[in-house]
């Protein structure tokens, strides 16, 4: 286990130091010259710029639109609601390459493959996420809060943005954070809807293409290490949490 | 301000489907008591509390405080205040947010806000404690806040949904005590909810024991506790001997012998551990010798169990000087200690 999943990771980033031309044992370094070449890459720092652009938009989009839909079906009595919430949560199981290929196939000629239209395609695919860690948040006793306040006088907008929101702080800042990394070095449906501006593990995939060279590890590595510092956030803040008495 | 009103509920039901929760419930609340929802788990007192708060619409029935009709008015608009069983506390915000929130929503002036809910913080003795936060509170302490938010609204009615549950018994009757201060120097109604009749008794002007989603029996504690009315509130509130009966010429005919009681329409009488006697005082009914099979001591008095004939009974002597088990007595019977019960 530990070999299959934390070798490649530390072999990964051992190499983006490698001083040599390929990067394959014996290790030599180290240096930090591919991390210079790498970052004097216009390509990889214009592709970085767009990755960040949309994993936050989708990020922050999908956030907005599952605590709706969450609130929306735990708050009120909908007809067919099982079958929304089956609606919301059913892209988690279809293969990403059919929503890359599903979306391309049906919208490019209207929308045109651009960072947009992988911002719309990472929002499809992140929704039911954000939607599970926020509508589990919903339960009865947050449920007794908003009544509380409603008890004590509170309309229904100050019962949103006073007590339903600030009390899901936690929950929207982990979906947004997972949502972040998800998006951030999502490859295939990136690969078929951005277009001339491609995201970071675009470009990456770009270059491994023309050969193997210790470059792409580094990228690899600064991409990894976005990823880990947002899963660390999260984790801090949940821990927090926890260490609080239950309420 | 205009003189409170009484709370008037009439015929109130609550049908969930074919299931029916509450069944014609009508009573009386005078403006500035205490009355205490009394029932076992199902009784239907949390859906009345809830109907009462506007939190549950009633399928049937109205209620009015005074001459307005409350039913339909929602929470934010009812003159009632709610004090949830789990306090339901904002755990985003600090003990004086907490306190502060029904003025701040209202829109109070900050100066206003401040001064009430400190004022309300030192009436349930947390003066001070206004900028910590609610995770770092105890039990004791956040039911305190969920009273003083709820009271600072200045509620015509405080409702409570078994406040007390989930403390211990110490900071239980300290807290009882605590609610009584607060409801008579406030002069407003409370209305509170438990399964628990010994705090029922300590706490409430009237006892309205509910079972099955209708009212059993209701009265002040000392009424309800040694003339119940049915055979539910006999057994609910305290221990009694229920026996069967035979109303006729004023009297109960059982197996213990006639007894005076007076004909409600029943068929059963209760009696009391403590209407039974080992010693004769005036007026008392002699029924006989009695076995005695076993002893309890229970501090402040013993509990024996008797036969009487094939009749078992309960009988609360003083500590000292009872009877051994397996001895005989003669037991009387108080000259009011026959119960007649209308079920």
């Amino acid at each position: 286990m530990v070999g299959f999943i934390y070798l490649p990771v530390v072999t990964l980033v051992l190499f983006s130091l490698h001083d040599g031309r390929v990067p394959v044992p014996p290790f030599r370094g180290p240096t930090l010259e591919w991390y210079a070449r790498i970052l004097g890459n216009a390509k990889v720092i214009q592709a970085t710029g767009i990755s960040l652009l949309v994993a936050a938009t989708s990020a922050a989009l999908s956030v907005a639109l599952a605590t709706l839909a969450a609130w929306g079906l735990a708050r009120h009595r909908l007809p067919g609601k099982p079958l929304i919430e089956a609606l919301i949560m059913a892209p988690l199981a279809v293969s990403t390459l059919v929503i890359g290929l599903g979306l391309s196939v049906t919208w490019s000629g209207l929308i045109g493959k651009s960072p947009l239209f992988v911002i719309m395609g990472h929002v499809a695919l992140n929704l039911p996420l954000a939607f599970a860690i926020i509508y589990v948040q919903l339960d009865a006793a947050q449920a007794r809060l908003e009544a509380a306040a409603r008890d004590l006088g509170a309309s229904e907008v100050q019962v949103f943005f006073r007590v339903t929101l600030p009390s899901l702080r936690v929950s929207l800042i982990a979906a947004a954070a997972l949502c972040f990394t998800f998006s951030w070095d999502e490859f295939i449906v990136a690969f078929f809807l951005s277009g001339f501006d491609p995201t970071l593990p675009v470009v990456i995939w770009g270059l491994l293409r023309t050969g193997l060279d210790p470059q792409t590890n580094a990228a690899g590595t600064l991409v990894f290490l976005v990823s880990i510092l947002a899963v660390v956030w999260v984790e801090a803040l949940i821990l927090r949490r926890r260490d609080a008495p239950p309420r | 301000m205009p003189p409170p009103d009484d709370l008037i509920l009439s015929g109130l039901g609550k049908t969930y489907g074919a299931q029916s929760v509450l069944a014609d419930v009508s009573l009386t609340v005078a403006a500035g008591s205490y009355v205490v929802l009394l029932g076992p788990s199902g009784s239907g007192k949390t859906t009345l509390l809830s109907i009462l708060g506007g939190f549950t619409a009633p399928t049937t029935g109205t209620v009015r405080l005074g001459p307005r009709d409350i039913t339909a008015m929602p929470p934010a608009q009812r003159p009632t205040a709610t004090v949830f069983q789990d306090y339901a506390l904002f755990p985003h915000l600090t003990i004086a947010q907490n306190v502060g929130f029904g003025l701040s929503v209202r829109h109070r002036p900050k100066t206003e806000i401040a001064a009430r809910v400190e004022a309300a913080l030192a009436m349930v003795d947390l003066a001070g404690y206004g900028p910590r936060r609610i995770s770092a509170t105890s039990g004791g302490q956040r039911q305190r806040i969920a009273l003083a938010r709820a009271l600072v609204t200045e509620p015509a009615i405080l409702l409570l949904d078994e406040p007390l549950g989930a403390l211990d018994l110490n900071l239980r009757r300290q807290m009882q005590a605590e609610l009584r201060r607060l409801q008579q120097a406030e002069g407003r109604s409370f209305i509170h909810v438990t399964h628990d009749q010994e705090e029922a008794m300590a706490l409430a002007d009237q006892i309205v024991i509910m079972n099955r989603g209708r009212i059993e029996d209701l009265g002040p504690p000392e009424q309800v506790y040694t003339r119940p009315r049915t055979r539910f509130s006999a057994g609910f509130m305290g221990e009694s001997t229920l026996l069967p009966a035979r109303f006729a010429d004023g009297a109960a005919e059982t197996a213990i012998g006639r007894l005076p009681a007076a004909d409600l329409g029943g068929c059963s009488i209760a009696i009391r551990p403590e209407s039974l006697r080992l010693a004769a005082q005036p007026g008392d009914i002699p029924l006989g010798r009695a076995q005695i099979t076993a002893r309890s001591f229970q501090g402040s008095h013993a509990t024996l169990t008797l036969r009487l004939g094939d009749t078992p009974l309960a009988l609360r002597a003083p500590p000292g000087a009872s009877p051994d088990p397996g001895t005989e007595h003669l037991i009387f019977l108080a000259p009011d200690g026959a119960v007649p019960l209308t079920d």
